[in-house]
């Protein structure tokens, strides 16, 4: 009985509660996040946006083909575009702000 | 499964995400923080999978094949200097995802248990077109930015009479569609809402350009959350919710932070059109001041001569991509025993921490990269300051001159240095219109054209 949906005001509540928290949690934790890294901040938060995939996944689980499962896969394909993306341009970035040998010997 | 190990599941992908970010706080610990962000990640798309109503895994797994290849492609062969483009094509995909999702839920609500079609609870409906309105907004404000970004269309605002009546009067007639939606569960409804609310993320974002594009950029990304936000209500999925307002409030908080860096508030900025006009610089003729020109040369006997370097990169920077031939340089006057270093201003490029990310790339140790906060107060005990690429960010007018557009905007204070060597490819003025005091002023020389190719020529000289 997964994904049990009884939308009652509770329910509704419930996510209130968990949408205000993060909100600080959000705030406090970005906060901290160092200037020089607010590019590769925008990459992360990109990639994991597309978490809305878990729902494209619901869409596109049923057998057989209807409008909804096409949608679902769409945003499937949509949403692992910026999954793949987005955490392999973070790395990208970031591996650009490793410490670097002290020694130079170009030139 | 049941249903509380999912949630449980859920929670520890969120936690990771949460830690995603949380190491983002120093370059050391980011790279740990990029690896928990794809842990939590494969978590949340595992956990899905194991749902009972999920059964068709050939076509997921084809998709997310078809996806996964795509972006890898991408992410890989972009160049650093493209980086805010592609973050801006990154977040209309989240928005046109999000109106998918949302569709989907519409026409097949059983999927998501959200009732029968034609028979859903109103709360999953307003909760169903929040989502959509705003990931069609998403959609069509990053594909708009994006193209500006790119190229593809002009950078500059566009601004018309009675715009943001316009705005105003679009959002009323949405909420009028939202309330017509909620009452009929109507299809022709339901993409009514898609199609105006694209039509309002163009015109949101088209009278923004040139330098606000960071705020826009940020603000994207803060709808983008949003959005996720609106279908994890819809679907009551707690991740959803969570990783959405995570993602909503960094969005939130950078569009904060580049606006503070304009000294605008983010309504203004919002609203538009700024350096549409031609600006009002009262008292500042300039047309009869003499500028003191220099050459390569001149500039590396210059640069030789100094104990200290302060190096200033704006977008003109990246245009050029002059990232290299600057660390170059840079390396070169180092070995002299020649302090260098290097002053970020927040709005410097064309996303936040765009300057960060390129010298970087051009592999300047992050030590010597310092914020407008950190390096402002030593300006004065420095012997050259070195702008390449950056104007209204070291425009002095904005302390001094109350009528200029950029009166009290936070400056790097270059004209407190010694010298003043500055690369410049004309003597237009910057994004914002006004003409900068600081090429006037006798401790300046500036240095005409290309800026790589002036950097190489420095090096040359350095030789």
């Amino acid at each position: 009985m997964e994904n049990v949906v009884n939308h009652s005001s509770e329910v509704f509540v419930i996510g209130l509660t968990v949408f205000f928290l993060a909100c600080i949690i959000g705030y406090y934790v970005v906060w901290s996040v160092t200037p020089a890294l607010h590019s590769p901040l925008m990459g992360v938060t990109n990639a994991i946006s597309s978490v809305i995939i878990v729902g494209a996944i619901l869409a596109a689980g049923p057998t057989g083909y209807d409008i909804s499962k096409i949608f679902g896969i769409i945003a499937v394909i949509l949403a692992s575009i910026n999954i793949f993306g987005g955490f392999i341009v973070t790395y990208r970035m970031l591996s650009m702000f490793k410490k670097k040998p002290k020694i130079k010997k170009e030139n | 499964m049941s249903s509380s190990i999912v949630a449980i599941l859920y929670l520890i992908s969120a936690l990771l995400f949460i830690f995603a970010l949380r190491g983002l706080s120093h370059p050391e610990s980011s790279r740990r923080g990029n690896v928990f962000g794809i842990i939590g990640m494969i978590i949340a798309i595992i956990t899905t999978l194991m749902f009972k109503s999920v059964l068709s895994y050939t076509e997921i797994g084809i998709a997310i094949l078809i996806g996964g290849f795509i972006g890898t492609f991408i992410a890989l062969k972009i160049e650093m200097t493209a980086l805010p483009q592609l973050v801006a094509a990154f977040h209309s995909l989240v928005g046109l995802a999000a109106v998918f999702v949302a569709g989907a839920a519409f026409y097949d609500p059983a999927s998501f248990n959200i009732g029968q079609k034609g028979s859903i609870p109103s709360s999953s409906l307003i909760e169903m077109s929040i989502g959509t309105f705003i990931g069609a907004i998403t959609f069509s404000g990053s594909l708009l930015a994006f193209g500006k970004l790119q190229g593809t269309i002009s950078g500059k605002p566009i601004v018309f009479k009675f715009q943001h009546l316009i705005n105003a009067l679009i959002f009323l007639f949405i909420l009028l569609l939202i309330t017509f939606f909620v009452f009929n569960q109507s299809t022709t409804v339901f993409w009514m809402i898609v199609g105006v609310s694209i039509l309002l993320g163009f015109l949101v974002v088209i009278p923004i350009g040139g330098a606000d594009m960071p705020v826009v950029i940020s603000m994207l990304n803060s709808y983008s959350g949003w959005a996720a936000c609106g279908i994890g209500f819809t679907l009551s999925n707690n991740l959803l919710i969570i990783t959405g307002a995570l993602v909503g409030a960094s969005g939130a908080i950078l569009s904060y932070i580049m606006s503070k860096g304009m000294n605008r508030s983010i309504l203004n900025v919002v609203l538009g059109g700024f350096g549409g006009e031609q600006a009002s610089t009262a008292g500042s003729d300039n047309s009869d001041k003499i500028v003191k020109q220099g050459n390569a040369e001149d500039a590396a006997y210059i640069l030789k001569n100094a104990d200290s370097v302060i190096i200033v990169p704006g977008y003109g920077m990246a245009v050029a991509q002059a990232q290299h031939a600057l660390r170059e340089m840079g390396d070169i006057l180092k070995k002299e025993g020649i302090l260098v270093r290097y002053a970020i201003h927040p709005v410097a490029g064309r996303m936040p921490g765009h300057m960060n990310v390129l010298l970087a790339e051009a592999n300047v140790p992050y030590e010597e990269v310092l914020e407008l906060e950190e390096i402002n107060p030593d300006f004065p005990m420095t012997e050259v300051s070195f702008v390449i690429g950056a104007n209204d960010v070291t425009n002095p007018a904005a302390k001094t001159d109350k009528s200029s557009p950029i009166y009290g905007m936070p400056i790097l204070d270059v004209e407190r240095s010694s010298t003043v060597l500055f690369i410049k490819r004309s003597m237009a003025t910057g994004y914002s219109g006004v003409d900068n005091d600081l090429f006037y002023r006798d401790n300046t020389t500036m240095l005409f054209g290309d800026a790589k190719k002036m950097c190489e020529n420095i090096v040359k000289a350095l030789n």
